[in-house]
């Protein structure tokens, strides 16, 4: 909002910077801080005698003989196995920013070119899907599960998440769909496509912007799920976000914290790194439905 | 579009989620009419040289028997709703009975599991969902008012808190307030108080994680808002300007009407996450202190001897009903437009 009427005063002006500033500290310092310390030996970064040793890197010097150890990683990878949990992360991630975008396309698009009432009635159910807490479906899956013995395996957490993310993927693309003008199908009908061809040959190659973003958030769902993962899954099976659970340890046995540290670090990091290239399409994706109405 | 062709088009994702949240919720609703089985017990006399004794032990073979017939344990009907762990109907008459004071017997409610985990999970709404709003729109404000070029790194390191999953996001807060970390280390030397620890008060506990929530919450509400700042018409602003309004009054007057849909939308979103808190909770260790209701699921669900299928469904068909009531005046309000827009 740059008006040219508009004269702000030097004091809002220094306000304004010093709150941005502050606020971003307190969004981006964590992590800044947890990455700096995932290079530290424990006694380090919970330091019982004082935090200073986190910079000074004390007892990081006499245990490893280096400021900096790339211990708590290459452990967590190998022995933690952390590589399991990521290679189980990327098919599930995988499999359900596929699945659900296949559906999810085919499902919005039928809902944005249908004129009747149940359309309206099916976005509202949709709604009302969406605020179901996970963690009240998962009780409901458990028993039934168990019986039918499809529990702690990929494929039964990928069709759950994949279900899971439809409500929302249906409104994300319903509202892109509604920005291609109707008149595009429409013509292609006449020249006798079907309904199907329409869709795969005229409206899918000018879908794109939507379906990147929708894609965006099924791989963020898919990726940071907690709730479903840990209790659909066996230890075997466990994707990133339950095993760095497991590392904090429980009454029952000790865990090991450093592992944590570092398997926070890896796990975030190449989200960041995707949110950074795809900034402007999860930014559209958030806004999509609340601006556009 | 025709039916029919609206049909196949949208089978499949009907489909997932007719069996995979629509069905859930009915198997939830069965399960938590069922408790599971008493364990069957039997006598057992030992005879030895000075006398025989009687003792009752529990017979597993006759007890997995049971489990193996009736894997869904018996019908218990309300009986798990109004259970101790639960509505704890009687005990809450016996207070009402035994207490002196309406203080004394509120008291004791609160410390029932289930009004414990209500009232924690109210109050995180409560205090959440405001300042995320306040927080949110301060940002969008503040964003919107610096030069173009460089607000694009901006926007990356606001929406940091937001994409990571909220057990992340505890964790790495967690590991700089505990006593151990850096800013827990750096308060008990202001505080002056070496044994000042966030896990040893229930206040504490709950004001972090209420921080962490609105820390959290915050770059989703400053998003939408930020994209709402954009469509705000120039003209009325500009005239406002020479009519000699204030900074002020023109957010009051101008921004705020023009954006009121989206704030709706973005309280009645949040509303509804922060109704589901229970990550942050593992990740603050704070399960001592707070428990919400998604946390009690969790806790029956990982119990380690059996399972409490029961207790967790019926507190999930709770829970079902409290997000109902929020999405009450929504729902209402869509079916009247509806109705007028036909």
């Amino acid at each position: 909002m740059e008006y040219g009427l508009d004269k702000r005063s030097n004091a809002l002006k220094i306000f304004n910077t010093t709150f941005i500033i502050v606020w971003l500290l307190v969004a981006c310092f964590p992590f800044i801080w947890t990455f700096w310390g995932s290079f530290k030996v424990r006694a380090d970064f919970f330091s019982r005698a004082d935090w200073w040793y986190a910079i000074t890197a004390f007892n990081t010097l006499l245990e490893t003989g280096g400021k900096f150890t790339t211990d708590a990683y290459s452990q967590a990878w190998t022995e933690g196995e952390f590589w399991k949990a990521s290679r189980n992360t990327v098919i599930v991630t995988f499999f359900v920013v596929t699945i659900s975008l296949f559906l999810g396309t085919l499902g919005a698009y039928a809902l944005s070119r249908s004129t009747r009432n149940y359309a309206f009635w099916i976005l509202i159910a949709a709604l009302i899907f969406r605020a179901m807490p996970h963690i009240t479906l998962v009780s409901g899956y458990l028993f039934p599960f168990f019986q039918l013995q499809i529990w702690g395996i990929l494929p039964t957490t990928i069709v759950v998440l994949v279900a899971i993310n439809q409500p929302f993927t249906l409104w994300l693309l319903y509202s892109f769909f509604k920005t291609v003008p109707k008149e595009l199908d429409e013509s292609a009908l006449i020249d006798g496509c079907s309904y199907f061809q329409a869709f795969r040959h005229i409206i899918m190659p000018v879908m794109w912007p939507g379906v990147i973003t929708a894609g965006l958030f099924s791989l963020m769902l898919a990726y940071n799920d907690f709730t479903v993962t840990a209790l659909l899954l066996n230890q075997e099976n466990h994707t990133m976000v339950p095993k760095i659970q497991s590392y904090l340890g429980t009454n029952q046995h000790e865990g090991n914290l450093m592992w944590a540290v570092s398997a926070v670090v890896s796990a975030t990091a190449p989200l960041f790194m995707l949110v950074m290239f795809f900034q402007r399409q999860v930014i559209s994706g958030l806004t999509a439905g609340a601006v556009k109405g | 579009m025709p039916n029919k062709t609206f049909f196949w088009f949208f089978l499949p994702t009907g489909l997932a989620m007719i069996l995979f949240i629509g069905l859930p919720i009915i198997s939830t609703g069965i399960q938590s009419f069922y408790a599971q089985h008493d364990q069957v017990v039997k006598e057992v006399k030992k005879c030895d040289p000075f006398g025989c004794t009687v003792s009752i032990v529990v017979d597993q073979e006759k007890t997995s028997k049971i489990r193996e017939e009736k894997p869904l344990g018996k019908f218990n009907g309300f009986g798990t709703y109004v259970d101790r762990n639960h509505l704890a109907v009687e005990e809450i008459g016996k207070f009402w009975n035994e207490t002196n004071s309406f203080g004394e017997f509120v008291d004791q409610v609160t410390n029932l599991p289930f009004y414990k985990a209500l009232i924690f999970t109210l109050t995180y709404c409560l205090f959440v969902t405001p300042n995320v709003l306040l927080l949110g729109f301060i940002i969008a404000l503040s964003l919107n008012a610096v030069t173009r070029r460089i607000r694009g790194p901006l926007i990356f390191g606001t929406i940091l808190p937001m994409i990571v999953t909220p057990l992340v996001g505890s964790l790495v807060l967690f590991w700089m307030i505990d006593a151990e970390g850096i800013i827990g280390a750096n308060l008990q030397m202001l505080m002056d108080d070496p044994y000042l620890s966030l896990k040893s008060s229930k206040t504490l506990t709950w004001i972090t994680i209420i921080i962490y929530g609105i820390w959290h919450h915050s770059p989703f509400a400053f998003v939408v808002f930020y994209a709402a700042l954009q469509t705000v018409p120039q003209e009325p602003v500009e005239a406002a300007i020479i009519d000699g309004a204030s900074r002020w009054q023109r957010v009051r007057h101008i921004v705020l009407p023009h954006i009121y849909p989206v704030v709706t939308f973005v309280a009645l979103i949040s509303l509804m996450d922060n109704f589901r808190v229970f990550e942050p909770i593992i990740g603050f260790s704070a399960e001592g202190s707070a428990q919400s209701l998604s946390w009690l699921i969790y806790d029956n669900l990982v119990n380690e001897e059996v399972i409490l299928f029961g207790s967790a469904a019926a507190t999930s068909m709770m829970t079902i009903v409290g997000i109902a009531i929020l999405l009450a005046p929504v729902l209402i309000r869509t079916w009247k437009e509806f109705r007028t827009a036909r």
